[in-house]
């Protein structure tokens, strides 16, 4: 069935971003969060996410031109856009904040403006998977695939379940 | 607080759930997650992204909420800083949160006051249990406000009579009082420092009391000095020698810092990341310095920057506290979250406090839970390095009516105080009292010279001081402080150096506490830095940005003095607390 195969391709879609490492547990914990007030939690998040980081990209583009360097004020700004990053889970383009801030750290220059380019991909690169996930996990109903199933409260208290099912093979012996 | 939180049974019939959250995070994507994650943990949330929204909303009403939780790194205000502010001025408890989880950060974040250090990105599991720090303070104020609150009130009150007469050693009869009261209350053995006792009274060392202890030792000469031959001169009847062995083992530790601080300090301002260290060992030691003359005494709070070992000293309105700013206010009666001196001194302007008026009524009180100024005669103060507290002005302002109140009288000293030191002094809180006072006092151009002998000036200031520390609490950064009334009055003579001490102090602990509101930021580090020495300079760094210890000097203190006066108010505020208890 065309929903089936849907919802596996989207499932499917999912473990390669963590299989290769674009996303982390974190990705995870923001889906347990989407529930019914909000069913598209995650997608939500992360259009946050790169809404705000790409000020921060700006941002850290504009340093990168100076000469020589503001390695504090770079350090900064990753900061903050590493910490952004985790909200999402992103792990690639946190492994890359990482080294940046690292590089900040003993003041190279071109390391810091190499690791900035590969950055950038990673983020691009992660934003594209992402939105064609979405997008995807949209048309299946994408709390269908968010959602955990242990959220779901069960309809009838446990005694009213057992004195129905008591009612039932009372039935079931009168008939 | 704990009449509040306990007889809420709305909330406290399903607590956890329910519990008033409030967060702070630059990060728009966290603070959504965040809500998200609080909210699903059945706690009401409330959002800010900006630090001085936070204070904003919590002045307006300290007990909306119960748990605050914020970001270490945001622009308009330290993380660590806010922490101080809060935890001084409402004592709610504060987790922080960050992306970074280095030691060295966390340290701070505990020195700082923090209940806990969460690192991002977080798990709603450990969101789940903040609870448990609103609960445990909870319990840990019912239990501290049983034993000291009456007491630091008794003392408070003592303090105002005393005070009156401009006596700035009337410290010391308030002090006995409170030992009095002690004695009949069952801690009195801690008081008097039985470590069999669970809960740890202090002696108080009043600048008064340590005066005493100075000059003793300076007769004995330091090298031949004794507990017991210290308690003799001094010649007070409750004190033990226990106290005194205790007192001059903080005292020695802290000359020692003082002379390794000098070595290391070279510039204060500007120092960035690389000071750090020094600063640590600075601050420390100026935390111990100022612990140990503190020791019991309110006034000892100072520990500053370390924020966390003001906790201990702080039971008295330990100076320290206001100098740490961090959020513990040692000295009010009330366990102020003792945690994090934060010296985020960052304090916003818009976080001024009026600190004119909390001067006043310090005068009156005449507790000196000052910080124990008697600084060794050795040290000499023109080696601090000169702040320049621009907006020192208005903060010094404020201070000075406090201490023109306060009968300062002694050589007068030319107290090389940074203009800023007393004006961040007075910036902060009335509650910095004297020792804002007399940072910012001395920091004023009027004092051409800080060297002076400190000892003499501690006993002046510590009057002050206390004054102000009382009144602190109504400063609170708000009130910035207009007109350095102070300045004259206090750190002019010997009783200057005392005065700087503690202004220092109380502005260290100011900006602490301050955090953001302190507008003179700039001013308190120059405070401190002048009161402080060299080593010591680092804890008050307020104008190092970069610092990790003194990000409570923030630089961007210094560009907003106005901001000190709060930090002052804010300082004093908590020095009351101090005091009180």
């Amino acid at each position: 069935m065309d929903r089936n195969s849907s919802r596996r391709q989207v499932a499917a879609m999912k473990q390669s971003l963590f299989d290769q490492g674009h996303l982390d547990e974190q990705f995870i914990q923001l889906e347990e969060l989407q529930d019914d007030a909000n069913p598209n939690f995650v997608e939500e998040i992360v259009t946050l996410y790169y809404r705000d980081s790409s000020r921060l990209i700006s941002n850290l583009e504009q340093s990168l031109e100076r000469n020589p360097l503001d390695f504090n004020k770079l350090d900064n700004i990753m900061h903050q856009f590493k910490g952004s990053s985790s909200s999402i889970g992103a792990k690639k383009v946190k492994a890359e904040c990482t080294l940046f801030k690292e590089y900040c750290r003993t003041g190279n220059a071109e390391g810091c403006r190499k690791s900035f380019q590969q950055l950038k991909k990673e983020y691009a690169a992660l934003r594209k998977k992402l939105e064609a996930y979405f997008q995807l996990a949209r048309q299946v109903g994408s709390h269908e695939t968010a959602c955990r199933p242990n959220t779901i409260l069960p309809l009838f208290p446990r005694k009213t379940t057992l004195s129905i099912m008591i009612l039932k093979s009372k039935a079931q012996l009168l008939l | 607080m704990e009449s509040d939180c306990f007889s809420s049974p709305r909330r406290d019939a399903n607590f956890p759930a329910g519990l008033r959250v409030l967060v702070v995070d630059d990060d728009p994507t966290w603070l959504r997650i965040l809500e998200k994650m609080l909210r699903k943990c059945s706690y009401e949330v409330t959002t800010c992204s900006l630090a001085i929204e936070v204070l904003k909303k919590l002045r307006e009403r300290k007990d909306a909420y119960d748990i605050v939780i914020s970001d270490v790194n945001m622009p308009d205000m330290d993380g660590f800083k806010l922490l101080e502010q809060v935890g001084l001025e409402m004592d709610l408890p504060v987790i922080m949160m960050s992306v970074d989880g280095e030691t060295s950060r966390v340290m701070k974040g505990v020195q700082h006051g923090a209940c806990d250090y969460l690192l991002k990105p977080i798990r709603m599991k450990e969101l789940r249990n903040i609870w448990q720090h609103v609960l445990r303070k909870r319990i840990h104020e019912a239990r501290e406000f049983e034993h000291e609150g009456f007491d630091a009130i008794h003392l408070m009150r003592n303090g105002s009579d005393q005070s009156n007469d401009g006596n700035l050693f009337s410290v010391e009869d308030v002090t006995s009082m409170k030992k009095r009261k002690d004695i009949d209350n069952k801690h009195d053995d801690t008081e008097f420092g039985d470590p069999s006792s669970t809960k740890k009274a202090r002696v108080i060392w009043s600048v008064d009391l340590h005066q005493k202890f100075v000059k003793a030792v300076n007769q004995i000469g330091f090298d031949k000095v004794g507990p017991k031959k210290i308690l003799d001169l001094m010649n007070v009847p409750w004190l033990t020698r226990e106290n005194v062995a205790s007192h001059l083992q903080k005292y020695r530790l802290y000359l020692s810092r003082l002379q390794k601080g000098n070595d290391q300090k070279s510039s204060p301002r500007g120092i960035k990341h690389s000071d750090l260290p020094s600063k640590d060992s600075a601050s420390f030691s100026f935390h111990d310095s100022l612990t140990k003359q503190q020791n019991d005494v309110e006034i000892d709070s100072f520990s500053y920057s370390d924020g966390t070992l003001q906790l201990q000293n702080m039971d008295a309105a330990s100076h320290e506290r206001d100098l740490k700013g961090i959020v513990s206010e040692p000295t009010t009666a009330k366990r102020r979250a003792l945690t994090s001196n934060i010296p985020d001194r960052k304090i916003t302007k818009s976080s001024r406090i009026g600190l004119n008026q909390p001067f006043a009524p310090l005068k009156s009180e005449g507790n000196h839970a000052i910080f124990d100024c008697t600084i060794p005669s050795q040290h000499s103060w023109s080696e601090v390095p000169k702040r320049q507290l621009k907006e020192e002005q208005k903060p010094l302002v404020q201070l000075k009516d406090s201490f023109s109140q306060l009968p300062i009288h002694g050589t007068p000293n030319h107290i090389q105080v940074d203009q800023s030191l007393s004006m961040a002094s007075i910036n902060s809180n009335p509650s910095i009292t004297e020792e804002q006072v007399v940072a910012c006092l001395e920091t004023k151009p009027f004092y051409a010279d800080y060297k002076s002998d400190y000892a003499s000036s501690a006993s002046s200031i510590a009057p002050a001081v206390d004054t102000f520390t009382t009144q602190s609490k109504s400063l609170m950064v708000n009130d910035q402080i207009s007109e350095p009334v102070f300045t004259p009055n206090v750190g002019l003579k010997t009783q200057e150096l005392n005065l700087s001490c503690i202004s220092d102090l109380e502005l260290y602990q100011r900006n602490l506490l301050l955090g953001g509101e302190a507008v003179a930021s700039a001013p308190s580090e120059e405070d401190f830095h002048f009161f402080l020495p060299q080593g010591e300079y680092y804890n008050m760094n307020f104008g190092l940005q970069n610092i990790e210890m003194p990000e409570y000097f923030d630089p961007g203190l210094i560009a907003e003095v106005p901001m000190r006066l709060c930090d002052l108010a804010d300082y004093s505020v908590v020095d009351q607390s101090l005091f009180i208890a």
